[in-house]
């Protein structure tokens, strides 16, 4: 097999740049994915996405530079303010041409795309579908690599990166049909494989298949990865699952209460924005509250809709009061939320350029997975939709622009050891005699993450956590044989994921210890304050050895000059 | 504690289809999705099943729990009484295990154009759609091809022509689009044996809709749409 361009990846960012390369007039595109792509973890984004669109009674004078500052505020000046621009100033016209494929956007009276206000925002501007957002777009795209009958190879779990000399010839996937390990060859590879979040485990928003190991394949391959120690905590996780209690129930007017039924955000922000304020702090005020005992059961938080009235619930959050009621027992129309804040998205991801391109010829990086970057140390809820989109088209674009003037002889050399490599490392899982149960391990990563590498950081939670995770991919090395149940080999998936998992955690672990400051999302308790002097830079993170090499890379400064956040 | 009985089944190898037995402890608050992960985990890696948000969106993990489709994430251990039967969706075949080829599912969704058809100039904005327009699609929007519908539909157990519960919705889903100009090829396409009048109404699909979703009731309104575009003489052919 051989493609011109291969993504890895059928969730928005992949779609979209399907669709980008498709529609540039490639027609050798193949979508990968290791679950169809309709199951993509895309689909569980409820909230919105942001674009300057000015449709709310209060965001006429909203405008493409209003939000790239809001942007680059919130990602606490670490964001490249050149790749947000960009970002801000497409966001209209993506956003009115997924309305175009039909994109079931909820409307005001006017006829136009309803908005809805969220944290850190100056102004309404998340476009939403009821509390579906991400499944009506993910829908959306999904219907157009229909119409355009792009080929989509579905449940093929891809495991390795074929690179040789700088070059990527394409990737090893295991077929979970068949149960075969195949190497597809490729001029291009565009990696869209989502977010990290279970290097958690249970403790995030995300689903069992948004792992580490979409990003770890390409580090090991050689390509660094950019900024990982910022991990987004989620204010609002419903209390047990950590499923997603969207932000926009805040931005529909919810209140967070604590345990002496007081709206505790006006003791941490102005009493203007009061539960509005970008995640990084309200996540860090709850679990302030909660350290010092106006938790309930010193473990949860309350998230109030009763005011907003059943009608407004059933119509713009119907799906949090589903999951709440199906997953909590509770109903929101008659009950406050439990939630606490949970760990929701990975800001860090593979280094790539504004058209996600990296280090290895060949290679580019899109969506959660990528770095390019627009979140900096935090992330403003509803941007990440709107990079995946913008950046997935960018990258299939770019991709597509380029695949002329490339070999269209596969590297068969590069394709046959990296086939090789992966067989090997099968029979090796299949006949090893160890005893160690993976998923302890994934669970022990879990606590070890939890626990130290969380909203609130210490120098010597951190190291440890990071002596912690390098004694526990010892432990890997020694776990039980893997069955061999041909096809649908979960286990096997599984245990490659908690592989990719571990070096992932080890680099985000080891750069959040390094980072000796306090910037968004990563919080230090003996540096609280952010010092630019001295940190306003990158993380990078190369693979040696094992463990993570870390550099540094300059951030793009443009109009805004980093000053003190302040909300 | 809970007991798991599972449907075991592997076309390649000579074992003969059968269910297993597996005891889970302590499942207070457990849904029928984290024992099939606890089994994998702790007891059986060989055990197959899909899954992906555990939060009822995706639709990976529709399958015969109990006697009725149900999708295994959304569903408490508690509430099945500590004693959960687990099935893989019905007439489609079996991989393995709980997973069964989806092939035929996809397919069938695909040949309805599953898409928003416009044959006019786009405008520079969005299309402006009413929040009364809006909601004419509201609901059919919220299908998450999970698949439990095609399990249960009898008709698909003797006729896999059958388009299926779930693309009909879906055409519906367009027909009712205000920004959709193709409702009546849509309707010629459906308006045939093997589309809305092979449906018996039997509702099954209504009843296991795990997200409350009415494909019987689309094909209803499907039907007198035909009806009527072929008294207007609108609906040209029918088929293709
Ligand atoms: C619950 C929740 C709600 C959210 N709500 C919002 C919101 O309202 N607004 C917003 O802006 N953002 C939101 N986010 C964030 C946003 O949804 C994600 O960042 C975004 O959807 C990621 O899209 P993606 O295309 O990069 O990856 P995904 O949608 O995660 O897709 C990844 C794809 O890669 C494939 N894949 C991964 N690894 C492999 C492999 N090894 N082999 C083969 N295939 C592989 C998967 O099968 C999948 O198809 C939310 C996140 C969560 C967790
Ligand atoms: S796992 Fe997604 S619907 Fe159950």
């Amino acid at each position: 097999m051989f493609y011109d361009i291969v993504i890895v990846g059928g969730g928005l960012a992949g779609l979209r740049a399907a669709i980008a390369a498709h529609d540039a007039g490639v027609e050798s595109v193949a979508v990968i994915s290791k679950i169809h792509p309709v199951r993509s973890h895309s689909g569980a984004a409820q909230g919105g996405i942001n674009a300057a669109l000015g449709n709310h009674p209060e965001g006429h004078d909203d405008s493409p530079e209003r939000h790239a500052y809001d942007t680059i505020k919130g990602s606490d000046f670490l964001a490249d303010q050149d790749a947000v621009e960009i970002m801000t100033a497409d966001a209209p016209r993506i956003i009115y041409e997924l309305e175009h494929w039909g994109c079931p956007f909820s409307r005001f009276e006017d006829g136009s795309i309803a908005q809805r206000p969220f944290g850190g925002a100056g102004f309404p501007r998340t476009c939403y579908g009821a509390d579906r957002t991400g499944l009506y777009i993910l829908h959306t795209l999904y219907e157009q690599v229909v119409k355009r009958n792009i080929e989509v190879l579905y449940e093929r779990f891809v495991t390795k990166l074929a690179v040789r000399d700088l070059h990527c010839a394409g990737v090893v996937v295991q077929n979970l049909h068949s149960g075969e390990f195949e190497a597809i060859g490729a001029k291009t590879v565009i990696f869209a494989t989502g977010g990290s979040g279970r290097v958690y485990s249970v403790n995030t928003t995300n689903s069992h298949s948004s792992t580490g190991l979409g990003v770890a394949i390409p580090y090991w391959a050689g390509i660094p990865l950019k900024d990982m120690e910022f991990i987004q905590f989620h204010p609002t996780g419903l209390d047990g699952s950590s499923i997603l209690m969207t932000e926009g129930c805040r931005g529909e007017g919810g209140y967070l209460l604590n345990n002496k039924g007081e709206r505790f955000m006006k003791n941490y922000v102005s009493e203007k924005i009061m539960e509005l304020g970008p995640r990084d702090i309200v996540a860090r005020s709850m679990q302030t509250e909660i350290n010092e005992g106006r938790g309930f059961e010193d473990r949860y938080l309350q998230l109030d809709l009763r005011h907003l009235g059943a009608e407004k619930i059933m119509e713009r959050l119907p799906g949090i009061r589903d999951i709440a009621m199906n997953f909590r027992n509770v109903d929101p129309i008659k009950e406050p939320i439990p939630v606490h804040p949970a760990m929701h998205y990975t800001m860090g991801g593979i280094d790539c350029d504004k058209n996600g391109q990296t280090v290895i010829d060949g290679f580019y990086a899109a969506g959660e997975c990528a770095c390019v970057s627009v979140h900096g140390s935090n992330r403003l809820g509803g941007n990440s939709l709107l990079e995946t989109v913008v950046f997935g088209a960018r990258a299939g674009k770019h991709a597509a622009g380029q695949v002329e003037g490339m070999s269209s002889t596969p590297d068969e050399e590069a394709l046959n050891s990296a086939l090789k490599a992966e067989k090997d490392r099968f029979k090796m899982l299949r006949e090893t005699d160890g005893t160690e149960n993976p998923y302890d391990i994934k669970n022990e990563l879990a606590r070890i993450m939890m626990d130290k590498i969380g909203i609130f950081r210490s120098q010597t939670d951190m190291e440890s956590a990071v002596d912690e995770i390098k004694r526990l991919r010892e432990r890997y090395e020694h776990i039980r044989a893997i069955p061999d149940t041909g096809k649908f080999n979960y286990d096997f998936l599984w245990v490659t994921e908690i592989a990719g998992n571990i070096d992932t955690a080890l680099a985000i672990a080891s750069g959040a210890a390094a980072r000796t400051e306090s910037r968004g999302s990563h919080f230090h308790l003996e540096h609280k304050k952010r010092n630019d002097e001295e940190w306003l830079k990158h993380s990078m993170y190369t693979f040696k050895d094992g463990a993570p090499e870390i550099s540094y890379k300059s951030v793009t400064v443009g109009k805004y000059e980093p000053e003190e956040r302040k909300y | 504690m809970a007991i798991f009985k599972v449907f075991r089944y592997n076309p390649e190898s000579y074992e003969i289809a059968r269910f297993q037995e597996y005891e889970i402890p302590d499942t207070e608050s457990m849904t029928v999705l984290e024992g099939l992960y606890y089994i994998l985990e702790n007891i059986d890696p060989t055990l197959a099943f899909r899954s992906s948000c555990r939060e009822g969106v995706c639709g990976s993990c529709a399958m015969h729990i109990n006697g009725e489709y149900r999708l295994a994430c959304e569903t408490q251990v508690s509430d099945m009484g500590h004693n959960v039967t687990i099935r893989p969706l019905a007439h489609m075949k079996i991989i393995r295990d709980l997973v069964v080829d989806l092939t035929p599912f996809f397919d069938n969704y695909e040949k309805i154009k599953p898409y928003l058809i416009n044959s006019g100039p786009v405008p520079d904005k969005e299309f402006k759609q009413s929040p009364k327009e809006r909601k004419r699609i509201d609901h059919h929007v919220d299908c998450i091809l999970c698949g439990a519908c095609y399990g249960s539909c009898p008709v698909l157990a003797t006729d896999s022509a059958y388009l299926g519960p779930h693309a009909l919705l879906k055409v519906l889903r367009f027909v009712d689009d205000s920004r959709d100009d193709a409702a009546y090829e849509r309707l010629a396409y459906v308006a045939t044996d093997y589309g809305i009048f092979r449906c018996h109404t039997i509702f099954n699909c209504q009843q296991v809709c795990p997200k409350d979703l009415d494909p019987t009731g689309a094909i209803g309104k499907l039907k007198m749409k035909a009806v009527k575009g072929k008294l207007l003489g609108k609906l040209k052919k029918t088929g293709t």
